[in-house]
């Protein structure tokens, strides 16, 4: 189901959003929402760890971390439903604590949507308007109008049970948006749909996200689904904040393994800064089998341990000894022992000689190759500085 | 049964009724005598067929709980009803059979006896106690129902590791005899009981308050001694209610108390049904609690059952007013229950 495109006129389109409107690179820019020093203990246990963010006005911001990394923790603080046990938490400049969730100018879309089962659709969206004691007329229009927007317009009368899964989510986020919060929290919203469900809801929340204009704060464990709808991700491990950063900051520059490694498939090799630089740094690895040049800093200290990451797909494989660039550095060998075909990429595993297997993916541009690579070759593999990004633990 | 003796391996399973107890003979041994030999694969193939149909595990299964609804209610109050149909005598039993063999004639003949339903309708007696019955029955279930929902409320919001010991407290009375809970409430509800006592030596009252042998300790005593059945249904709706529901309110802007009136209340009341029909039911038709604690004037259709059965041995008359009870009360419940259940499971999805 297609959303109508927004008008141009009405939300300024994502791309805009993404590369003029960074308000988290402006200094002077006030988050609309501020996490400050936020830790969560549930007895001895530390559900949410010394957090700190900052989420601007009309942003995407997705929570991404596997299961337990104390996501839901995060959000139900924002929601009001948890009281940090230290730190504060800020919306629109106003401090949080000690205001109970039917205070907050929050909504939160539940992850097991949370439907009033005794109400019918409409019932359970306007709901949250009687609460407010909007007026009767205006209630409606508003019902209705949000009805329009997730497409459930026939569905107003039914129960919730009388509807499939995809139906009751849409119905919990309209419940949701039809209060026009400052803030919309989203609790894994797609995680009971199936693949290509998800992947249209997906594009129909950033539709929605920009029409109406509204912050939202979304909690996923799917990078994939991080990845294509968030403004900016926070990649949260066991209670901490791993890395904040915009989807492709995240995948190209990860800072630490824990990012790189959850985020896409990544080749990690083990060594030690050499020189550490304003506009590169250079690491030597007995694992990669060279040197490993850098084209960004590492504001890492020379003869440091670290590691550096090299995706799949930034590495060039071939049979003859690579053109250009220098020898020994981001140049090694290995044998192939690995091929999968996978119609338009090859993924090829390459044991170096210092017995690292490194995974390559190669796009299969032609049909048939001269000399198509196969198993127990020898091969050249290669990448462009800017390919490698340096690690810590 | 035959099918203990049939030889068949495995045989013993199709001839649960299924295959007549006659071919007793080993058929298996491939020599059976023609006429049993052809009639074989016929009835035997089609049983197991049906059998596998059939399935017996489940249908013993099945079988137990109409087997002891059978037993313990049907064919009793089949029994019942045969009495209530029959006229009294001096005799042993107090009643006419149904049913009488003229001996001249060879026939059967069975004689209903309506009276017995047209003196529950002609004496105003009757009436008057099945209203005030159901009247008894209805205010107690009130009762339980404003004191037992605070209860059951509590108990389900207390810390998980309260909430059995907290359980157990409700069900701790029932081991003690229900007859002896109930004497225990003349000792408090008397003159010169623990309750008159008590506000006397509080200077509240000066004279002893009445309270014993009326209506009031009847009201006492049935609210007391059903109350559990009250709490332990609405406890268990409460406690396995989605406690994301009332974040959902709460996140909507609403606040608890309301959140408790909009969602809390409304999806309770399978639980409220229940526990009051719980109570309902058996209070209408109860005897001990009026005879003890009521005056001679409380009176409740139990009672009048009793002296029926008792003091007039007129047990037909008991038998209708015990057959009416059942008419007035359990049908149109039954059927409540039907369509509370249909839209009960509607509501779930
Ligand atoms: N009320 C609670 N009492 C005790 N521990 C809790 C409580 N709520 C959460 N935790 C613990 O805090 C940790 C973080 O939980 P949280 O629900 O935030 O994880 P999550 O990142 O949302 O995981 P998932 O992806 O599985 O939903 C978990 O280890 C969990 O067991
Ligand atoms: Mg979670």
């Amino acid at each position: 189901m297609a959303m109508p495109p927004p008008t141009a006129a009405a939300s300024p389109s994502r791309t805009a959003a993404k590369t003029t409107l960074e308000p988290w690179r402006d200094p002077q820019a006030k988050p609309y929402v501020r996490v400050e020093k936020v830790t969560k203990k549930f007895g001895d246990f530390t559900a949410v760890d010394d957090v700190s963010l900052s989420i601007y006005r009309g942003e995407f911001f997705s929570l991404l971390g596997g299961s337990g990394s104390g996501k839901t923790t995060l959000l139900r603080m924002l929601a009001g439903f948890e009281q940090p046990t230290e730190g504060r938490i800020f919306i629109d400049g106003v401090d949080m604590s000690g205001v109970p969730p039917y205070e907050r100018p929050v909504n939160m879309m539940f992850q097991s949507y949370a439907l009033f089962p005794h109400m019918t659709v409409e019932g359970n969206i306007a709901f949250g308007l009687h609460q407010d004691k909007v007026p009767k007329a205006e209630i409606q229009d508003r019902v209705r109008e949000v009805l329009e927007l997730v497409q459930l317009a026939q569905f107003g009368k039914r129960k919730p049970h009388q509807l499939s899964g995809g139906q009751r989510q849409r119905v919990a986020l309209a419940r949701a948006l039809v209060k026009r919060p400052k803030i919309l929290l989203l609790d894994e919203p797609l995680g009971a749909l199936d693949k290509k469900l998800r992947e249209q809801t997906q594009f129909e929340l950033v539709n929605i996200q920009e029409k109406v204009g509204i912050t939202f704060v979304i909690v996923t464990h799917d990078q994939e689904e991080a990845m294509t709808m968030s403004s900016r991700i926070a990649v949260m491990n066991r209670g901490y904040i791993a890395q904040v950063g915009t989807p492709t900051e995240i995948y190209e520059y990860p800072n630490n393994r824990f990012v790189a490694e959850f985020i896409g498939s990544v080749n990690t090799f083990s060594g030690r800064v050499i020189e550490s630089a304003q506009d590169h740094s250079l690491v030597r690895s007995e694992e990669a089998g060279c040197d490993l040049y850098i084209s960004h800093p590492s504001h890492i200290a020379t003869g440091t341990p670290c590691w550096v990451a090299v995706r799949p797909e930034k590495v060039t494989i071939s049979k003859d000894q690579p053109m250009g660039g220098e020898p020994g550095r981001n140049q090694t060998q290995g044998v192939v022992k690995e091929i999968a075909y996978l119609g338009d990429v090859s993924i090829y595993d390459v044991e170096l000689d210092s017995g690292k297997r490194v995974r390559v993916t190669a796009p299969n541009v032609t049909r048939r190759t001269e000399m198509p690579i196969t198993w127990e070759d020898r091969v050249h593999l290669s990448w462009r500085p800017f390919a490698g990004s340096v690690l810590t633990e | 049964m035959a099918a203990i003796s049939n030889p068949v391996p495995g045989g013993s399973r199709n001839s649960a009724g299924l295959v007549p107890p006659e071919p007793v003979e080993p058929v298996t041994s491939g020599q059976a005598p023609g006429g049993a030999g052809a009639a074989e694969p016929g009835p035997r193939g089609s049983g197991l067929g049906l059998l596998s149909r059939f399935r017996p595990g489940r249908g013993v299964v099945m079988a137990i709980p109409y087997g002891w609804l059978l037993l313990f209610f049907l064919i009793p109050f089949l029994i019942v009803l045969k009495i209530s149909l029959s006229e009294a005598q001096l005799a042993i039993p107090p009643f006419t059979p149904l049913t009488e063999t003229l001996a001249e004639e060879g026939r059967t003949v069975i004689t209903l006896f309506w009276d017995n339903y047209r003196r529950l309708t002609g004496d105003d007696l009757y009436i008057i106690a099945y209203l005030n019955s159901l009247w008894i029955a209805f205010v107690s279930t009130i009762f339980c129902l404003l004191i037992g929902y605070p209860v059951a409320y509590a108990i389900a919001k207390a810390d998980p590791r309260w909430r059995a010991p907290l359980l157990m407290l409700i069900i701790l009375p029932f081991w003690t005899s229900f007859l002896i809970r109930v004497y225990a409430w003349i000792g408090i509800l008397s003159d010169t009981g623990l309750l008159n006592n008590f506000l006397m030596m509080l200077g509240i009252i000066d004279s002893p308050l009445r309270i014993l042998y009326t209506p009031t300790a009847t009201y006492i005593g049935i609210t007391y001694s059903y109350l559990p059945f009250m709490i332990l249904p609405l406890y268990a709706t409460l406690e396995k209610m989605d406690n994301t529901l009332l974040e959902a309110a709460a996140d909507l802007g609403c606040p608890p108390w309301k959140a408790f009136l909009t969602i809390t209340l409304p999806l309770s009341i399978p639980g409220m049904l229940a526990g009051s029909l719980l109570v309902f039911i058996p209070a209408t038709g109860e005897f001990v609690i009026p005879e003890l604690l009521g005056g001679p004037d409380t009176l409740m259709i139990g009672r009048v059952l009793w002296s029926e059965f008792f003091n007039n041995r007129d047990w037909p008359v008991a038998s209708a007013v015990a057959i009416a009870l059942l008419l007035f009360l359990v049908v149109p419940i039954m059927l409540f229950q039907n369509v509370q259940g249909r839209q009960q499971e509607a509501g779930r999805g």
